[in-house]
Parts: C-alpha cells; structure tokens; sequence
C-alpha cells in the first residue's frame, strides 16, 4: 500500500480541528498531527516513570516505557511526520532518560532518525535528556503555533500545551464515563498525556481555571475507534 | 435475669454440678453459687479438653454461653498463676482474643470485666484495636494485659513488630470468635497465616474457635490446628437445640408486587408489628433498602415511635448513638444493614423483621438469633418478600427447615496477594528462611496445597515485583544475606508496611456533608458530616439531584475534593433511586429448593393466593421449568425480541452468563442489545428474531449454553473487564504493590498517582502470567463471577433446555422485564454513551462547531 495514501485516508477519518487557523488532526491515540506542517505533537510521555515509582519502593510493572515507545512508534509510522515536537515531561524525572534501558535508547533514536525532533522543557525533565539526540528548547514558536508545557496564564491564541493531563467526564443513562481527551476553544489546545502511566486531570477543575473561553470549550474525548467531541456544557467535574 | 452467657442448667445437671468441682478453681464454684447459677455441660466440656492440652471447636447458637466458655480455660488457668513477684519481668500475653469487629472486641472486655471483677481474680483485660492510642500501644509492647482483645489486622502488626517472639512467648490460648464469618474472606486467610506464625513461636499453643452452624465443621477443625500432619483437626462441641423460633412470612392483604426490592406496600402492616412488640429489629440486605424502609416507617408513625437507622456509612457517632439507646431499650425499632449481624449483645429485641429475602439460610439463622438472646425461649421472627420471586423463596427457605444452615460458603484456597502481604510483614519482624517459611505456612489450613514453585514466586514478587524483565534488583524491598536469610533492605519497606497492612479495601467513598441550600463554597463549610457515600454513586448525580442518605431526602449541592456537600430537601422526593441489588447471592441450596417447590402443585397451596395464582397462569400460557431443567422462553415486544432464562443460580453467575451470552449471540448474528440479570432470572433483548433462530437451530440452543463457554470465551471477557480491574486493584493493594490511597489527597493525586487500570492493562499486555493476574483471576472467577457455580449449572442442564418459543410475555417473565430499565447494564458499552452525548451535540448545534 502507498504510504502517503494511508496517511490521506487517516487524515480523512480524523477529526480535523482549528486552531488558530492551523488545521490539525486529533488522533484518537491522544497525538496531534499538524498535515500543512507535517508536524506531530505529542505530550507527558513520562518515560521511566515505573522505575521512578521502584526507586521508592512500589514496584510497578517495569513495562511503561516499551508500551509507550510502541505506541509512538506506531503513529510516527503512520504520520511519518517530518518534526516531532515531545512537550515536555518526556520522562517522569531527571534521571529517567539514564535509567532506560539501551534497548528502549535504541528504540528511541530509530524513530528520531530523519526527522527534527524537539524535547521541550517540562517540570519533571528541566534538563536535555541524556545520550539522546534532539534540542530541547524551553517553547518552540512554528507559523502562528507555540509549542510549550506549561499553558500560560495569559491568553496566547496558537499555544500547544500538555502538563495538565486533561481528561473529560459525562454522564449519560445514569452511567458516568471518564477518558482522556484533547482540551481546546479554538485559539488554544491542551493536549492528553500519552505515558502509559500517566493519570488525569478533569478539564473542570480548578487547575484549568481562566484557561478557555468556556462557552467555546470542546473535550476531544478519546475514544476506542475514534475522538467524540463534546461541548463543555455537557461535561462533569469530578 | 441473668445475662446471656450464664443460665441455669438444665440438662444433666448433677453430672455437670460433678464436673464442675473438679474443673473449676474454687472461686469460680463459689462465684458460681452465690449467683445461684452453674456452669452449662459445654462449657465445662471445652474447659476439660483444653485442660487436657487440646485445641476446640465450639458450635453452638446465639445466647448458648459461647463467650464465657471460651474464656474459661483462660481465666481458670489465670486463677491458679502464682502472683509476680515485685521486681520480676513482666509476663507476655497469656490469651489472644480476636473478633473480626472493633465493636466485639470492646463488647467483650464490658461483658468479661464484669465477672472477672465480682470472682476477684488477678487478670488483666485491654483491647487493642485501630482506636488503641499510640501511647497505650506502646505501653501495651512493655507491659502486656493477660487477655488482650484484638482483630486480625492487629495482630498483623504485631507479628511485623521487632521482638514479635518474645511478646509472644508465654502464650497459652488464642480465642477466634464469629470464626464463621472470619474464615470466608481475606482477612480468615491472612488470620490464619498469623496463626501459622504464632505457633512457629509457641509450638504448643492451644486454639479455641467459636462459630456458629456451619455446613462443614470439619473444614473450620482444620483450620484451627496445624495442618503439618495434612488433616489434623481440632476438637469439636456441638451444642444443638435451643427453642426453635417462630417463624412465619407476611401473609399480606396488599398486592405483593411483581419485582423490586423495597417492600414498600408492606410498610403498614410491618408499623403494626413494631407497636405490638418492645423492641424490633429490621433487617435488610442493603444500605438502600434501609433508606427506605426508614423514610417509609416515619412516613406511617402517628405514634412518633423511636425508630432508628443504623448502616456501616452512617457517621460513627451517629452509629455510636443508636447503639447505646439500643442498649438502653430507648428504641422501639431499629432499620439495619449487615453491621448489626455478628453476635453483639444488646437491647430486649423481641421481634426480628427480615425484609427480602434470606439469600442464605444461615445468614437467616444468623439474623434471627438477635431476637431474644437466650437460647431457651423461641425467638419470633417474620419474613416480609419484596416481591413475587421472593415469596418463593422465603417459603423454600422455612419448608428446608433452614436452621441446619445447610448453605455457608465452601472455604477457598488463600489469597496469594494476602500471603505476599504475609511474606513481607514476616521480614519486618525477623529475617527468615524460605523453607522454614513454607513449611509454616502450608500449616495454615487455606494454604495446606500450596506447591514450592508459586511461595517462591510469591517471595520474589514481594522481593523485586517478580517481572520477568529483572531490572529492579537495585531496588528489593527484602534481600537475601550471606546466610541465605531474607531481611528488609531498610527501615522504610518496614514503615511503610506497617501502614498498609490489612486486607480490607475501601471502596472510595466521599464525606457528606450539611450545607445551606444552594451554596457551593468554601463559605458554608461547618456543616454537619452525615457518612460516607460512594464516588461511584455521587458521580452520576447532578446539582439539584435528591437522593436518600442518613434517614433524609438530600439535595446534591456538588462535590469539592474529598466532600459532598449537600443541603435538605425535606418533602421532595428522591429522584435518584440507588440501586444496591442483592448483595449476597441466592445460595446454591436454597435455589434448588425454590426450583422444587416451582415443579411441584402441591406445595403451591401454602403459597399466598396470589403468588399461587401467578404460577398457575404460567403453567397456563407458557410451562414451569422441572426441576433439574432450564426453561427459556423468548418473545418479541416493541420492536426487541427477548430471550428470559430462569437458572435461578444468583445474580452473580446470571450476570457472567448474560456476558458470555451475549458475546455467542453476537457471533451468531442476532445482534443483542443488553441483557439484565436478577438472583432468579437473566434477560437478553436483541434486534434479530432469536426465538426463530433457536427453533432452526441457528444456532440451537444446546450450542449456545454448550459448557464451552466458559474456555475461550470467558478469557476474551477477562480480557478487558472493568471488573477484572476492580479486582486488581484489591491485589495490588493487598499484596503491596502500591500503596492503599490517602483520604484527600485523592482529587488532586490522579495526576501524580499511577491508577491500578493501566498497571493492569500494561502487565496484561506484556506478562499476562505475572503472578499478581493469577490471584486477580482466582479472585474474579471465585468472588465476582461465580464461574464454579455456572459451571455446575451449564453441566446440570446440558440436554435438559426446555425451550419455550411465545408471542409475548410470559407471566413468570413480568418481574424481570420490569428490572430492565431500572437497573444499570454495567458493562462494555460506554463508547455507545459517548456517541450519544457527541451525537446531542451535532444536534444542537451543527457540525460546524465540532470542525
């Protein structure tokens, strides 16, 4: 199969959002992927954040990094995306890109071949990542986007932000449903966190407060075949 | 009148006024006198065999004097202990008392203090419990009391403690009471390992359980004594009789209603009985239900007769409160849950109500002890079914003559997550040796039959988590020393389980509290904290919800981290129903009594007339099922075709099935909708025609609940079951994994905390073999699917479908079909949810907004 076909048939099934007036897809996988650009976003990989857990004494299974690199991996083959913008929070601390296993490294470099990689700045990773290639930047500013960890506190129309960990509930039939989800109101977007063990954060609480203009505001909910799209009016704390 | 524990003898009593004098130190037979009052036959039977250095068994029914006999080996021996002497060490525990409630252990060191003060004798009682101070804990460690009252959570702790050996090393007794309820769960087998530890420590401890009827004592013998010689068992006493109670099911003027669980059209008639009686106790099997019958009762009070509500998420002193006026015989009626079952004493009950259905007979037997504790008088009790089903089975239930208690659990193979949680805590009080410690825990009757491969997995689980990628060695909790000793790698592994120890997971639940009407803030904050409620619940309402809690109508203000605030809404009605079901099972042996009296005309005349009726109908427009036969109707309605089974198996194995199920439908093609399950029937609705797809065999029935099922298709369920994830959770909480969560810190934590969910998901990908998966499934198939019991169903019926192809409804049919709708369908379907609300919104507002 052609390649730059299946990416076309991907994009066409995606839901294609604006932001900013850059058109990007959300993929259901929780990454988003910028076509003019050929761009890909994604955030909070939090790699070695098993290990990170370990060193205090609660041995989770030590298999977050490979699931995460896997993923990754799979979308970077579907996209082929000719930058990889990483938000920040790649690894769960400073020490995680040290710890990982050479196998992982390798892994990891693999995909990073060929294409402009960036590793912004987060708070649990302030530093470049160790024996890893890629420049880590503290924002990086592409046409009208700015790529950053942390979502300013002041409006930035194009701003890309991770950190929050979003995620979005409603409550439909009495059942209540909880997923990750892209957060956006047209001039910025907060994206999901991707780690296999990162947790979330609901859109509504208080930690997001003054970052949308509500009666705008979408949560790109992730779904198991695609994204569901849901109004702010609609959506739970909690 | 003399309290419970001590009755005049009626039996053999010059035979027992012999043994007596023999057995008793002096002070007890003049205590005994002066009360004009002797010793029951059993109580002196168990006090001679313990004298005789044996460990016992004693069944006896409520009232019968269990405690006293049980201490007795005790405080005889305690009696005749020479005084210390000023200067001389301090004697460790002489007897280990555990309940399985905090509220026992209190409830006996009042009814123990009593007659150890008034013999006069040199004992020392305390309780230690999660309540115990620190400071008293630790003056407890210096100074231990001759009987100290505990659970087995602290008794946990104990054996993690440095110089756990020495604490322990004048131990004589260990006295395990309610050990019925005890030896089913989690905690029995975490006991029951404690236990192993203390006899590696005093090999010639002596056990003393006391337990109600049982369907096999033989196991609960086993589990008393060290099962180094496979097999061994203790001594057993059966104390049988007491007056039978009186026992009778409302024969109401009012329509029973077909489905439901409320008994909500009973309520006057149940007002009534509570005038003509002193104190009644109510029974229901959840805390919803209590909800209602108490908001019902109030409704009907003219007299404003004190009638209490009394559940395990009711504010502590709240509960504190009913229980004392209880005591005080201030109430006339008290609506409980499960909370009040075990054999606390108190209050003049005279009637006990059991509203719903028994489930089990001897939680039945169990209930109705509370009326009149004394064993020589009957007690009364009356059986009010909430609906048509329940008639049946009440009606099973006293035509079985249940009082044999024919249907307690079987006992199942200890928890590994509760042996690794052991494992650790063994390393914080000692170094150890693996052989030794296999071989004393395979003395421990739950894990008599574990093989050396899975205890050394289990010990490198708790080592380095067992992964079959070996790279947290740097980081082991316990390490092996030169000579071949497993200890703490340091002082934190040991803090850190000592603050997780247990086996008890709480589900996680929110305070409620009062607020103004109206407000959301921090400003009204103050307000009283009513209980606690579960997140899962308070998720699905909505500001201006009203739901029942606490005996009130309360109105959802909203929730601000780990509270719910919520104001009153007196005289509205609760809009938000909280469907709790049946929370115990129908037992394997009442179900097949129920299916008997369905085969059977006859018995139908004892039936109200009204149920009667109900059946013969049925035989009328469709058939009842034989008794070893599985009867399945299907009928269209609307626009649905339905498939109704009645296996009468219990909600839980119901509930498996309608899974696995609707799976084999959907290959099939007849592309099902939902399905719903009671404790008597299951309901699948789907869009094809099932019932002509059964009749052309399409597939045939017999394909369809083929004993297959529950291979391939039941491990593609397991797959990615939210309810395999709840189990986990309990795993990897128990064995230690991760850490139990810290009240408030929860809200903000889902950021910073790793959820259990994706621990699951990522080990199940990558080693679905781990350890941890296996205890998750042994868990699941046991306790939440019922697998065994759909198994010998699946077996019994094979060839025996009886299949009953209808154009609508049948009348044994009604009550499930009324449950669809009411109930929630928990289950895979929450991607259909999420199209709906994404679909409302394409609605309203057109897609453009979306793009």
């Amino acid at each position: 199969m052609n390649l730059s076909l299946s990416r076309a048939t991907l994009i066409a099934e995606a839901d294609l959002v604006g932001i900013a007036g850059e058109r990007a897809v959300c993929d259901r996988r929780g990454v988003l992927y910028f076509p003019d650009l050929r761009l890909l976003a994604v955030s909070d990989l939090h790699l070695e954040k098993g290990s990170s857990f370990a060193r205090r004494g609660a041995l989770i299974p030590p298999y977050d990094t490979g699931a995460t690199l896997l993923r990754l991996q799979s979308v970077i083959a579907d996209y082929q995306p000719r930058i990889v913008v990483s938000l920040g929070d790649s690894f769960h601390d400073g020490g995680g890109a040290e710890r990982m296993h050479s196998s992982f490294r390798e892994r990891l470099k693999a995909m990073m071949a060929g294409r402009d990689w960036f590793w912004v700045a987060g708070n649990h990773d302030p530093e470049a990542p160790a024996d890893l290639p890629g420049e880590t930047v503290r924002e990086l500013a592409v046409g009208s986007l700015l790529f950053r960890h942390e979502p300013s506190k002041l409006r930035v129309e194009g701003e890309i932000s991770g950190h929050l960990h979003p995620c979005a509930r409603i409550v439909q039939r009495g059942r209540s449903v909880r997923r990750r989800c892209f957060a956006g109101d047209g001039g910025r977007m907060i994206m999901p966190a991707f780690g296999a063990y990162t947790g979330s954060l609901n859109v509504l609480d208080r930690a997001y407060a003054g970052l949308f203009r509500l009666e705008t505001l979408v949560a790109y909910m992730l779904g198991a075949e695609r994204i569901f799209a849901i109004s702010g009016s609609m959506l739970r704390p909690g | 009148m003399p309290p419970r524990y001590l009755l005049r003898v009626t039996e053999q009593p010059r035979l027992a006024e012999q043994n007596a004098a023999v057995l008793l130190p002096e002070p007890f037979v003049k205590w005994f006198g002066e009360k004009g009052w002797s010793p029951r036959a059993h109580q002196l039977e168990l006090l001679a065999k313990a004298q005789a250095g044996q460990s016992v068994l004693l069944i006896a029914p409520t009232g019968a004097g269990k405690t006293l006999a049980g201490f007795l080996p005790s405080l005889t021996e305690l009696a005749n202990r020479p005084k210390r002497k000023p200067g001389q060490a301090h004697r460790g525990i002489h007897t280990l008392y555990i309940s399985p409630l905090k509220a026992l252990a209190v409830d006996i060191e009042r009814n123990l203090g009593k007659p150890v003060e008034e013999i006069g004798l040199p004992v020392t009682i305390e309780t230690r419990t999660g309540d115990t101070p620190s400071h008293k804990r630790q003056r407890q460690k210096l100074a231990p009391p001759d009987i100290l009252l505990t659970t087995p959570e602290q008794l946990a702790l104990l054996i993690a403690s440095n110089g756990a050996k020495r604490f322990f090393e004048d131990l004589r007794y260990v006295v395990l009471d309610e050990l019925h309820s005890l030896v089913t769960s989690k905690r029995g087998h975490l006991l029951a390992l404690g236990l192993a530890r203390l006899r590696a420590f005093v090999p010639d401890l002596q056990t003393i359980g006391l337990s109600a009827t049982v369907a096999q004592p033989d196991e609960l013998r086993r589990w008393l004594v060290s099962q180094a010689s496979p097999g061994a068992m203790s001594e057993l006493i059966v104390v049988t009789g007491g007056a039978k109670p009186e026992i009778s099911i409302l024969d109401s003027e009012e329509r029973v209603p077909w489905a439901g669980h409320s008994a909500r059209y009973a309520t006057p008639e149940i007002y009534r009985e509570i005038k003509r009686h002193k104190t009644t106790l109510l029974f229901v099997n959840t805390r919803s239900q209590a909800e209602l019958l108490f908001q019902e009762l109030w409704r009907v009070n003219e007299d404003t007769l004190p009638i209490a509500l009394h559940h395990g998420s009711l504010d502590v002193a709240q509960r504190r409160r009913v229980e004392k006026a209880m005591g005080e015989n201030a109430l006339r009626a008290i609506v409980a849950t499960s909370t009040l079952d075990l054999g606390i004493d108190w209050g003049d009950v005279d009637l006990v109500v059991h509203v719903g259905a028994p489930k089990g007979a001897s939680r039945l037997a169990q209930r109705i002890g509370r009326a009149n504790h004394r064993m020589d008088e009957p007690s009364k009790a009356i059986l009010i079914p909430a609906n048509r089903f329940e008639v049946l089975e009440c009606r099973a239930a006293l035509d079985a003559n249940y009082l044999g208690a024919q249907d307690t659990p079987p006992l199942v193979n200890g928890g590994l997550d509760v042996l690794a949680q052991h494992v650790l805590g063994c390393a914080c009080g000692a170094p150890f040796h693996a052989d030794a410690l296999f071989d004393e825990v395979r003395t421990a009757a739950p894990y008599a039959s574990l093989d050396r491969p899975t205890f050394d997995r289990v010990i490198d689980f708790v080592a380095t988590g067992g992964y079959a990628l070996r790279n947290y060695e740097r980081y082991a909790r316990i390490r092996q020393t030169r000579e071949g000793l497993w200890r703490v790698s340091n002082p934190a592994v040991a803090q850190q389980y000592r603050l997780n120890v247990g086996t008890i997971i709480e589900v996680p639940a929110l305070n409620v509290r009062y607020v103004q009407a109206g407000s959301r803030g921090a400003a009204s904050r103050g307000g009283r904290v009513l209980g606690k409620i579960e997140e899962a619940f308070l998720e699905t309402l909505t500001h201006g919800d009203t739901f029942m809690f606490a005996g009130k109508i309360l109105r959802f203000e909203g929730i601000r981290e780990n509270e719910c605030f919520v104001s009153n809404a007196p005289g509205s009605d609760a809009k938000v129903p909280y469907y709790g079901g049946g929370k115990f099972p129908l037992s394997t042996y009442l179900a097949e009594q129920v299916r008997a009296m369905l085969d059977d005309p006859q018995r139908w005349k004892k039936l109200p007339e009204q149920v009667a009726d109900w059946l013969r109908f049925q035989a009328d427009k469709s058939v009842l099922p034989k008794r070893d036969d599985l009867l399945i109707e299907t009928f269209p309605r609307g626009n649905r075709y339905y498939l109704v089974a009645y296996p009468f198996e219990g909600r839980l194995a119901h509930q498996t099935l309608g899974m696995l199920l609707t799976r084999r439908l959907d290959r099939a093609g007849a592309k099902p909708v939902g399905f719903v399950a009671t404790d008597y029937a299951l309901a699948i609705w789907s869009l094809a025609d099932m019932g002509w797809m059964f009749k052309n065999r399409k597939p045939s029935l017999a394909t369809l609940f083929d004993q297959d099922m529950l291979g391939d298709d039941l491990e593609a369920w397991f797959a990615d079951s939210w309810l395999l994830k709840r189990t986990f959770r309990n795993c990897a909480l128990i064995s230690g994994l991760i850490e139990k969560r810290h009240p408030g810190k929860e809200k903000s934590g889902r950021q910073v905390t790793v959820s259990t969910d994706l621990i699951y998901d990522v080990l199940r990908s990558h080693e679905p073999d781990h350890i941890l998966l296996q205890a998750t499934r042994t868990d699941a198939a046991t306790g939440l699917l019922d697998v065994s019991r759909l198994a010998e169903m699946l077996s019994r019926i094979s060839g025996r479908i009886m299949h009953k192809n209808l154009e609508q409804i049948s009348p044994l049919a009604v009550p499930i079909m009324l449950e669809i709708g009411k109930m929630p369908v928990n289950g895979e379907a929450d991607e259909t949810l999420l199209m709906d609300a994404a679909t409302l919104v394409e609605e309203a507002m057109g897609p453009e907004m979306i793009d």
